[in-house]
């Protein structure tokens, strides 16, 4: 199913000229309505006017997530406030939210980007679509939950967690589409085997995954675990939340929303662009959003763009499946997460020594499990375990309201804590994903 | 009177006691009562010895996070009651107990219980108003 194939099945050069009148307006409405990128603009020697082919963006500066710390929370607004009707929020590198803050407009194209994205797994108006997103501040609930309204789907607003309900909410209302984080779709077949539900007599057909990196082994299991089709897709909260790429029936990368959002692939060190199919930094520049428009924004995932037409009739530049990340940003259960979070709040804990490590794995539940092991130094100690515990608690509860990640608190004795030339190993990876 | 112990945070490992015990021993130090507290994920050691100062010194040096706190040592006979006895006249008082343990005297006659309590100041008057027998090293 193509949603909209006006845009998504455009002839190549048509899409340039549109993507290059837009680009145009944007860094116009940059320059003369947000004094952070004009002051950008003008450090970096270029005004709107240098901009006269799309290639020209490689002489704009770029937009990195320290930027949206520093103009927290409304330093980036490209419009009147009173245009905002919502807000949505993830986590940035030091406790500092990185912001969306969406015109009625902005929250069109984000259904648009949803119903497209849907639609690729197959979706129409009689489907009903269990989203296991989470609602709230995080994109992913509300982003899928408009998507799926604007095809006239019946939408079960789930949101993440509660599996035995789930499970049975699935069963009851045939629910034919899912969208949660792939390591929840494993979770769940998982434990519906366990409380003896029939798969096979379930209605679902196809799921849509995103929020954490997955692979090709991760998805043959989930489809055979389902009977389903498992779809990637992509998106972050600083350019939308989901609905930015997404696979078609293809599963062959993500078509990237080309007529809202443009992409280039870079190379992180020297920033300079890469051609297609070379593998680099991704970036994105919003094309048409009104309330906290970015230009070139370093997402510090790393894919490569591959551009021609795709089976399926679409026009659009695919993004292959994620490769990593050029940054130290963790991903648990589809929460962003930076050490330097974890570091910030240690420190905030009175007495507490930030020297940690974070362990991650996936257990048979095949949900991200987090270990974090705190070193007990002296200042800390007390030889009563009732003040240990209490300490522990209280890092678990700081962990969990400032990252939102419920996370086991280890404490280990000093020095326990591999160092290597000096500095601390933090983060231990056993995912096999 | 009071005495002091010295305390040893220890993860759930294997050899773990070993290790501070042949730190303690390697420093020449006598070990006179000992007590552990167990979690799931951690233990804490106690000892009473004979060196305080150099035993602490001794376990910090071998790596180990160390607490010196003061706790009660009590004196009590062998006997059937002893120990009932000053239990009451704690709770009559309101001496709170966060923990205690106990260790034989050489000679079998006594028996030396450590008590730490939530307020040293208050139960140091209670023992001396009831004229308990404390000792300050053993």
């Amino acid at each position: 199913m193509i949603w909209n194939p006006q845009y998504e099945c455009q002839e190549s050069v048509e899409r340039k000229l549109l993507q290059f009148a837009r680009l145009k307006n944007l860094v116009m409405t940059l320059y003369s309505r947000v004094p952070f990128y004009r002051d950008k603009f003008d450090a970096a020697g270029v005004k709107p006017r240098d901009l006269s082919s799309l290639a020209d963006i490689a002489k704009f500066p770029f937009t990195v997530k320290d930027d949206l710390r520093e103009t927290y929370p409304y330093g980036l607004l490209a419009c009147p406030e009173s245009e905002i009707e919502e807000i949505h929020m993830s986590s940035g590198t030091t406790g500092v939210p990185v912001v969306d803050a969406y015109t009625r407009y902005d929250v069109e194209c984000w259904e648009e980007g949803m119903a497209r994205t849907l639609s690729g797994a197959g979706a129409t108006r009689h489907d009903t679509v269990q989203n296991c997103y989470g609602y709230g501040l995080f994109t992913g609930g509300l982003g899928c939950h408009y998507g799926a309204k604007r095809i006239g789907a019946n939408i079960i607003p789930m949101s993440s967690g509660n599996t035995a309900k789930q499970l049975m909410v699935m069963r009851d209302f045939g629910s034919t589409i899912i969208a949660s984080t792939p390591s929840y779709a494993l979770f769940m077949a998982e434990e519906a085997r366990e409380t003896g539900y029939d798969i096979k007599s379930m209605k679902l057909r196809a799921g849509c995954f995103g929020a954490e990196p997955w692979s090709e082994n991760m998805r043959k299991q989930i489809e055979a675990a389902w009977g389903i089709d498992a779809y990637d897709i992509y998106g972050l909260t600083e350019i939308t939340g989901p609905g930015v790429a997404f696979e078609c029936e293809c599963k062959d990368g993500m078509h990237v929303n080309e007529d809202l959002f443009y992409p280039e692939i870079i190379d992180s060190e020297t920033g300079a662009p890469l051609s297609d199919g070379e593998k680099g930094e991704l970036v994105f520049t919003t094309l048409v959003k009104e309330g906290t428009p970015l230009l070139r924004y370093r997402t510090r995932d790393v894919t490569f763009l591959a551009r021609g037409n795709c089976a399926c009739g679409r026009t659009t530049a695919k993004i292959h499946r994620l490769f990593g990340r050029t940054d130290d940003m963790l991903i648990i259960r589809g929460v962003n997460v930076f050490p330097s979070q974890i570091e910030h709040a240690l420190i905030e804990i009175e007495g507490t020594d930030p020297n940690y490590v974070i362990v991650l794995d996936r257990g048979a539940t095949h949900l991200d499990e987090v270990e974090l092991m705190v070193e007990v130094k002296k200042e800390l100690f007390s030889d009563e375990t009732k003040t240990l515990e209490t300490l522990r608690n209280k890092i678990e509860g700081v962990m969990k309201s400032k990252l939102g990640i419920q996370l086991r608190v280890k404490l280990v004795e000093p020095k326990t804590i591999e160092r290597s030339v000096g500095k601390a190993k933090r983060v231990v990876d056993r995912r096999k994903i | 009177m009071r005495i002091q112990q010295i305390s040893v945070f220890l993860e759930n490992k294997t050899g773990r006691i070993a290790d501070v015990t042949r730190l303690i021993a390697n420093a020449g130090i006598n070990i006179r009562a000992i007590s552990i507290a167990d979690t799931a994920d951690f233990g804490i050691l106690r000892l009473i010895v004979d060196k305080p100062t150099e035993a602490s010194e001794a376990i910090s040096k071998g790596g180990f996070t160390t607490r010196m706190t003061d706790v009660l040592a009590i004196e009590i006979p062998d006997q059937p009651g002893s120990l009932a006895k000053i239990m009451e006249i704690f709770k009559e008082t309101g001496v709170n107990i966060e923990y205690l343990y106990a260790s034989l005297e050489k000679d079998c006659s006594t028996a030396v219980v450590i008590f730490k309590v939530e307020d040293i100041e208050h139960s140091l008057k209670i023992v001396a108003e009831h004229k308990l027998s404390t000792i300050d090293s053993f």
